[in-house]
């Protein structure tokens, strides 16, 4: 395993020495490419002057509402398509009408309905987050026991205490697995958007390092966003891991 | 289809139908500023405009045309790559793990680094798509290769096949419902980027008529775009779809 992760490690090295070593050999003076310990002091620089620190800090804010708004009208209506077969055929064609539509083509309406900042932002993440938690959960929830739901039928339990006692426990592990693909698409989301126009977060910090020729300091980013995407997904499969273990991989990969 | 199949379609076309007149009452009330949102009935008539004067076909061949390139060439390169990687346990050991780290990267982040390096241009674009879509598709190359039955490698070697030949008739078949999976997958990133591309530098394609549209608070102009994306959306998703129960259908048969 050891030699394994050491080995893994070698080919990243190797590509950095050489673009180091490459770099400094042609004295590089590029737009678009900076040598390895330049980004390095860049991305020092920005934790310096703290700039990147408010980015993340603005980028994350409206990933997470969205992700929270998203998740849980997601979850809310999966979870009634799930227990209504009736429901769910009727909703059948309205919501294929609408989930194709990718979520950045709501940009510019998002845009003339609430100009820049954050709140345009966090629509449409959360457009984009509401699919993969409606669809998983749905099916999270027909694939409860029967036996379940038998009980609960049996102990008269009233509509709310159902969905509160037994259905949400029963599938939380692979809502789990839902919540953490949307994650990944909601800090997705969040940077394209920033990129494609709102003047806010890590994406406007990368564009105007582009726009500014600074290619350290735009790698500085890319190496940050990265770091996060990274460190995000590792997160949540380690806390899927602790909750749930190995309950929360019957539904990985359907 | 039998009746009952049938009779729920419709009902569902019923209730699709009911929020589309919804739709057309809170814009004839002006519940919400027609700037906003114009009816379904100035939506459609902006789509049937667009259409007549050519202007939605050729924005709408753009986007295609940028979608489908960056798509293919992300394929070809994707299947490609992910054969060579996932074809030898050392390029495996040596080189997934890399790609397992990249994977995470929101690659609409790399777009700043391609309009350095590329400009505003046609070729941006195509690299960026390209770029984009590549992950699912070499990724789930390589977790195909890597899945295929051991038993057909014994065989391979004791027919002394070469690697092109264990490559061609033995991995590329059994992995090929992971690699159309990966492709379906990165169908969606693709229409994505393609309209994030058009956008920022303003290529010919829907991406930039919807921001025009925006910009100029065209909002019917607008609205017709946004239907006109989810359309393309939808219809090379279920054309994929139809292509990957085609191609797979021998697996079925198999089983």
């Amino acid at each position: 395993m050891r030699a394994n992760s050491a080995k893994a490690l070698v080919l990243p090295l190797a590509v950095l020495v050489a673009f180091e070593v490459w770099a400094r050999a042609t004295h590089l003076q590029s737009d678009s490419l900076a040598p390895p310990s330049e980004i390095v002091m860049a991305l020092f620089g920005a934790f310096a002057d703290l700039s990147i620190l408010a980015a993340t800090r603005d980028t994350l804010f409206s990933a997470f509402a969205g992700l929270a708004i998203g998740t849980a009208i997601g979850l809310a209506f999966g979870i009634a398509f799930g227990i209504s077969d009736t429901l769910d055929r009727l909703m059948e064609v309205t919501v294929e009408a609408i989930r194709p539509i990718p979520s950045i083509a709501l940009l510019p309406i998002a845009l003339i309905a609430l100009g820049f900042g954050h709140r345009m932002e966090i629509v449409i993440v959360a457009f984009a987050c509401v699919w993969p938690v409606l669809i998983l959960s749905r099916a999270a929830v027909r694939s409860i026991e029967p036996r379940l739901m038998e009980v609960a039928r049996a102990l008269r339990l009233p509509p709310a205490q159902r969905v509160w006692k037994i259905i949400i426990p029963a599938a939380l592990p692979r809502i789990f697995v839902a919540f953490r693909l949307s994650a990944g698409i909601a800090l997705i989301v969040a940077v394209t958007v920033e990129i494609a126009i709102n003047p806010l977060g890590l994406g406007a910090g990368i564009m105007l390092a582009q726009q500014a020729l600074r290619p350290d300091l735009m790698l500085a980013y890319l190496v940050w966003i990265g770091v996060i995407g990274y460190a995000l997904n590792i997160l949540l499969v380690v806390a899927q891991n602790r909750l749930f273990g190995r309950a929360a991989l019957s539904g990985d990969g359907q | 289809m039998n009746r009952a199949a049938i009779i729920w379609r419709v009902a569902s076309f019923a209730v699709a139908a009911g929020f589309v007149a919804i739709w057309q009452l809170i814009a004839n009330l002006k519940l919400v500023s027609p700037v906003f949102l114009p009816g379904p009935d100035r939506a459609w008539a902006a789509l049937m405009r667009g259409f007549s004067s050519g202007d939605l076909w050729s924005k709408l061949a753009g986007t295609l045309e940028h979608m489908a390139y960056g798509w293919l060439a992300a394929s070809i390169a994707g299947i490609a790559i992910g054969a060579i990687i996932g074809s030898s346990s050392r390029m495996r050991t040596y080189v997934a793990p890399s790609l397992e780290f990249l994977r995470p990267l929101p690659v609409s982040a790399i777009i700043p680094v391609a309009i350095a390096m590329l400009g505003l241009t046609q070729a941006m674009a195509l690299f960026v798509i390209a770029f984009g879509a590549i992950w699912p598709i070499m990724l789930a190359t390589i977790h195909g290769f890597a899945a295929v039955e051991p038993r057909l490698y014994e065989v391979a070697r004791s027919l002394q096949m070469s690697r092109l030949a264990v490559i061609f008739k033995i991995a590329l078949p059994s992995a090929s419902p992971d690699i159309l999976a990966g492709m379906r997958l990165s169908l969606t990133v693709a229409l994505i980027l393609s309209v994030v591309c058009e956008i920022l530098a303003g290529l010919d394609g829907l991406g930039h008529w919807v921001l025009l549209s925006a910009r100029a608070f065209r909002s019917a102009d607008l609205f017709a775009g946004v239907i006109l994306l989810g359309l393309t959306g939808y219809v090379t998703s279920v054309a994929m779809s139809l292509a990957e129960h085609r191609l797979l259908a021998w697996q079925a048969a198999q089983r």
